[in-house]
């Protein structure tokens, strides 16, 4: 609102400096004490956070840190089947968490399948906001027919829910590809069908904020010199815009997650050869009317705390970016 | 106004012809649909003149549209694994779902739309904190879980309420419903609450940041300086406000309910649609798919312009175009 | 009545922040009298609007009335509860905002706004509410005003908006009303207009009205007394005429000098060097010290109180000795 120099010559504003660098990128430096003081002095955050780091940090040395590796056969005892947490199997062997069906370390399986859980997420997300910010630039900074089509093409995938969009794509995948090559490929076809159905949210955004940088003069001007529009785009529109893209991709890595569960679940997923959290809930299921409850319940539990921990950090991220707060 | 709805309808028309186009390509390109209707000992011969009386070696567009002339009329083929027409299948499932659906639906918005209202106007209360954080862990759990968890409690444990299937159900010329029986109407909580909760916590969510909004502005602040009452002033001013960006979003959560009554369905193997659907992707049964995919779409398409046409009624700036800046200064 | 109508002694106005208490309206003192105009001047964030809104009960959260009093015909206002401060707005003290498009909720006709806040303060039948509400339209100015009352506020201009704010402020025959910068948003051409209208109605029914504005023409042209703020304090306040053509604060004089004169020839308009401190950044002593080209020691070391020189009252040490001379 005012200027810091009170003693000195009135400061008129340099223009011509202005023009041909641009607004810098304000979120990121002139937020960023703020955004820690906000992250700091909320203690469910710092909390979500941890557990974030937790589960990332788990998911991702599994194999160091599983006691048991759940996906080798020759190492599974059959006989250890169904045994309670902390107790000992057949093999002697205590279990923290118990065993499934067929002996398999229920702990050592959710860092495994966690570890699923988290990278079809990543990537997911990653595909998704890399095709929408990609489709929002093009579409907000060429306009014209191409804003028109694919806004109308985004128009149509909005028209339906992205879970549907997601079961979609999977089941016309298993469909096409032969039954041979279900399990090897379903991840990639689980990481295209759930970034395909959120790339809308983020185009639009883009789309938003690259329409109003395009009409201000700075990016006149850089034309005028001659440099590239896509450099300018990058340069100056992408900055701008990070800060809600990635409000939009953390709580999509919820959704994300959450979504992948789903099909998982519902047998379209992850397979059971490389399971993810919500292929063990499907496994599990199918024992808790006999008692075995353990082998849901734990699996279902990481999944809750770990969309969880991610929604809490994309909540306060979006609080702590929201101007009209502050 | 007539310009709007024209202009909605050809929109909605567009929509459908392309659900249409993905739907066929997924019928007459996927997999072999003679070779998914024929036992192993067809001749080839037999196959070919098959595939000719079906039309299926006749230009793509004529087969295109006697597609979409077919799904105008309701016909949409018949399951390679049921081996009865799509569309029998269709409304036979079609009341399982619409029931589930509405009631989920009434749940989430009712209840959503009051807890909505209620965090809005009492910001910093402890119950106002609890029903945040408990909407956040409901965006949290993937609506399966919660499906398991209400059945080990209540089923498994409890034996209060059935874990599967519908209940008895009567009929009513083609519909078939479950809330005139008490099993039917037992069988009926668990999923609708589980459908709802995902939705409830959206709504109540939305509600909540829309009103706190509208609470901002300054026709409210002038509402307080002329003296109304905090009623008038909530419930009369700034209720309605907010009504009108949340029906928007309150419309298209049935179309999303609809949706997730998949998983639902699966959950608690209740015969409708969605089960119907899930089995279909499992047995790659493509004429079930395709035509699953053509009706939902024409389910959100309505919805959709049901709910772009309520603006209209709701939003009086929307309405009068012609009466402008009459009155001078 | 003896004694003025609203009396404002010692007030302050805090925002608690996580950087520290900011003051924004500091040891504020005035007086209006019944059916005078007190014209309130000063930059944007000089305090104008707060005073007005901690005068009429309205400050928004965390801000607060830190100190002081606020005194309406003999009554302490600023500490009464909620529903007794409500029934005072509206009734005995109205307020206007600057900006007549937000200032009417679009989703109610304009009768339906003016029968609702004649209803909530009196035990009018629906019928008479309405036929006052079209008494009142007509006397602002809106034609056909007995057709207008059905119709919606997008349905009006600028110019017709602000006089139905005006009618929905007047409806019950406030003794004061705030008015914060209410023709700041209207054209030029229309500004007259709804000044001379809202002076001769406050003339009319014997309304007294502390007209906030950044805008020294407007309170040239109708305020009684002006009371000039700075840094959410008082510099001087007096009679218009005194204050406009012999203005004492050195802010002041920086403030007449600014305006042009028609037909003058001037090649470079003067202008105060420097800006307004941010609340964060008071300067000690006299806070307009650091650009005033009068200050000597005393300035830079203790705050000046207002201090009387024949009928106005000026914050400034270099008047000191003209009080000691009577």
């Amino acid at each position: 609102m005012t200027i810091q120099d009170r003693d000195g010559p009135p400061s008129h504003a340099a223009p011509a400096e202005e023009l041909a660098v641009g607004p810098p990128g304000v979120f990121a430096r002139a937020l960023d004490s703020d955004l820690w003081h906000s992250f700091k002095r909320s203690p469910v955050t710092v909390i979500a956070a941890v557990v974030t780091v937790l589960f990332l940090v788990g998911a991702l040395f599994a194999p160091l840190l599983a006691p048991y590796d759940p996906f080798d056969p020759a190492t599974l005892i059959l006989m250890d089947g169904f045994t309670p947490p902390m107790t000992e199997g057949f093999s002697g062997n205590v279990f923290w968490l118990g065993t499934d069906d067929q002996g398999r370390d229920i702990f050592s399986a959710i860092l495994y399948g966690a570890r699923i859980s988290l990278m079809v997420g990543f990537a997911a997300v990653t595909f998704g906001m890399v095709l929408g910010v990609s489709l929002g630039l093009l579409a907000g900074y060429v306009g014209g027919w191409v804003d028109g089509l694919i806004m109308r093409v985004a128009d149509i995938f909005l028209s339906f829910p992205t879970i549907l969009i997601a079961l979609l794509v999977d089941g016309v995948a298993r469909a096409v590809v032969p039954s041979a090559f279900h399990d090897t490929l379903a991840i990639y076809v689980l990481i295209f069908a759930i970034g395909v159905s959120t790339w809308v949210q983020y185009a639009r955004t883009v789309r938003g904020s690259t329409l109003v940088e395009k009409n201000k003069e700075y990016v006149q001007a850089a034309r005028v010199i001659g440099i590239h529009p896509g450099l300018i785009m990058l340069r100056h529109v992408l900055p701008n815009v990070m800060g809600p893209v990635l409000v939009i991709a953390t709580i999509g890595l919820a959704l994300a997650i959450i979504t992948e569960a789903t099909l998982s679940f519902l047998g379209i997923g992850a397979p059971p050869t490389r399971p993810s959290l919500g292929t063990l809930i499907r496994i599990g299921n199918d024992f808790l009317f006999s008692g075995e409850w353990w082998i849901t319940f734990f699996p279902g539990i990481a999944l809750l705390v770990l969309a969880l921990s991610v929604n809490l950090l994309g909540d306060w991220l979006r609080d702590a970016l929201n101007p009209k707060l502050r | 106004m007539a310009a709007f709805i024209v202009r909605r309808l050809l929109q909605s028309i567009l929509v459908m012809l392309v659900v249409a186009f993905v739907a066929f390509l997924l019928f007459n390109y996927v997999g072999d649909p003679i070779n998914n209707m024929v036992g192993q000992e067809t001749t080839t011969l037999e196959r070919d003149a098959l595939r000719e009386r079906l039309g299926l070696n006749d230009p793509f567009y004529v087969q295109f549209l006697r597609f979409v002339g077919n799904a105008v009329q309701g016909e949409f083929g018949i399951s390679y694994r049921l081996a009865r027409p799509v569309e029998d299948l269709l409304a036979e499932r079609l009341p399982a779902t619409l029931e589930l659906s509405i009631v989920s639906a009434l749940i989430a918005m009712g209840v959503g739309l009051a807890m909505g209202v209620y965090t809005a106007l009492n910001r910093d209360g402890w119950l106002s904190r609890a029903f945040m954080f408990g909407s956040l862990v409901g965006v949290s759990l993937p609506t399966f879980l919660i499906g398991i968890l209400l059945i080990y409690v209540f089923a498994v444990e409890l034996r209060w309420l059935p874990s599967f299937g519908r209940g008895q159900v009567v009929h009513i010329g083609w519909w078939t419903t479950g809330l005139l029986t008490a099993s039917g109407l037992k069988a009926l909580i668990m999923p609708s609450i589980t459908l709802a909760l995902f939705q409830m916590t959206l709504i109540m969510r939305l509600v909540r940041a829309e009103m706190l909004e509208v609470l901002r502005t300054d026709y409210i602040k002038f509402a307080r300086a002329r003296g109304l009452t905090n009623r008038a002033i909530h419930f009369g001013h700034a209720l309605k406000n907010t009504m009108v960006p949340v029906i928007t979003i309150t419309g298209l959560q049935l179309g999303a309910i609809i949706a997730f009554a998949i998983i639902t369905e699966t959950v608690f193997q209740w015969p409708g649609m969605g089960l119907m659907f899930i089995q279909a992707v499992q047995f790659a049964d493509i004429p079930v798919m395709s035509g699953y995919l053509v009706l939902i779409a024409f389910f959100f398409v309505v919805i959709n312009l049901v709910v772009d046409l309520s603006y209209y009624a709701v939003d009086p700036r929307l309405r009068v175009e012609s009466a402008r800046g009459a009155g001078g200064h | 009545m003896s004694g003025p109508l609203l009396s404002v002694e010692n007030l302050r106005i805090e925002f608690p922040t996580r950087r520290g208490t900011l003051v924004a309206v500091d040891d504020v003192s005035f007086h209006i009298d019944a059916g005078e105009v007190l014209g309130v001047v000063g930059e944007s964030g000089a305090g104008k609007s707060l005073t007005g809104a901690g005068i009429i009960g309205l400050l928004e959260p965390p801000g607060r009335i830190a100190g002081g009093r606020v005194v309406l015909e003999g009554e302490r206002i600023d500490d009464l509860p909620y529903d007794r401060m409500r029934r005072i707005r509206g009734r005995r003290i109205g307020a206007i905002f600057q900006d007549p498009l937000t200032s009417l909720n679009p989703l109610y006709t304009i009768g339906r706004q003016l029968v609702e806040t004649i209803q909530t303060h009196t035990d009018l039948t629906a019928t008479e509410a309405e036929a006052r509400a079209v008494e009142l339209l007509n006397e602002v100015g809106i034609p056909a005003a007995a057709a207008r009352i059905d119709a919606y506020p997008h349905q009006f201009s600028g110019g017709m908006r602000q006089r139905v704010v005006i009618a929905l402020a007047l409806c019950l025959n406030p003794r004061l009303i705030i008015a914060d910068e209410p023709t700041t948003a209207l054209d030029v051409s229309i500004q007259a207009q709804i000044l001379a209208l809202l002076k001769r109605l406050c003339r009319d029914h014997g309304t007294a009205v502390m007209l906030v504005t950044h805008d020294m023409g407007v309170i040239a042209e109708t305020a009684n007394r002006v009371a000039v703020m700075y840094a959410g304090r008082i510099v001087e306040i007096g009679r218009v005429r005194d204050v406009v053509q012999h203005p004492r604060h050195p802010y002041t004089v920086g403030l007449m000098g600014s305006i042009p004169g028609l037909g003058a020839d001037v090649e470079r308009l003067s202008q105060i060097d420097g800006a307004m401190p941010r609340l964060t950044d008071i300067p000690r002593g006299c806070a307009f010290h650091p650009r005033c080209p009068r200050a000597f020691d005393k300035c830079r070391v203790s705050r000046p109180d207002p201090l009387p020189t024949d009928d106005s009252r000026v914050a400034c040490w270099l008047y000191e000795a003209a009080t000691e001379d009577g």
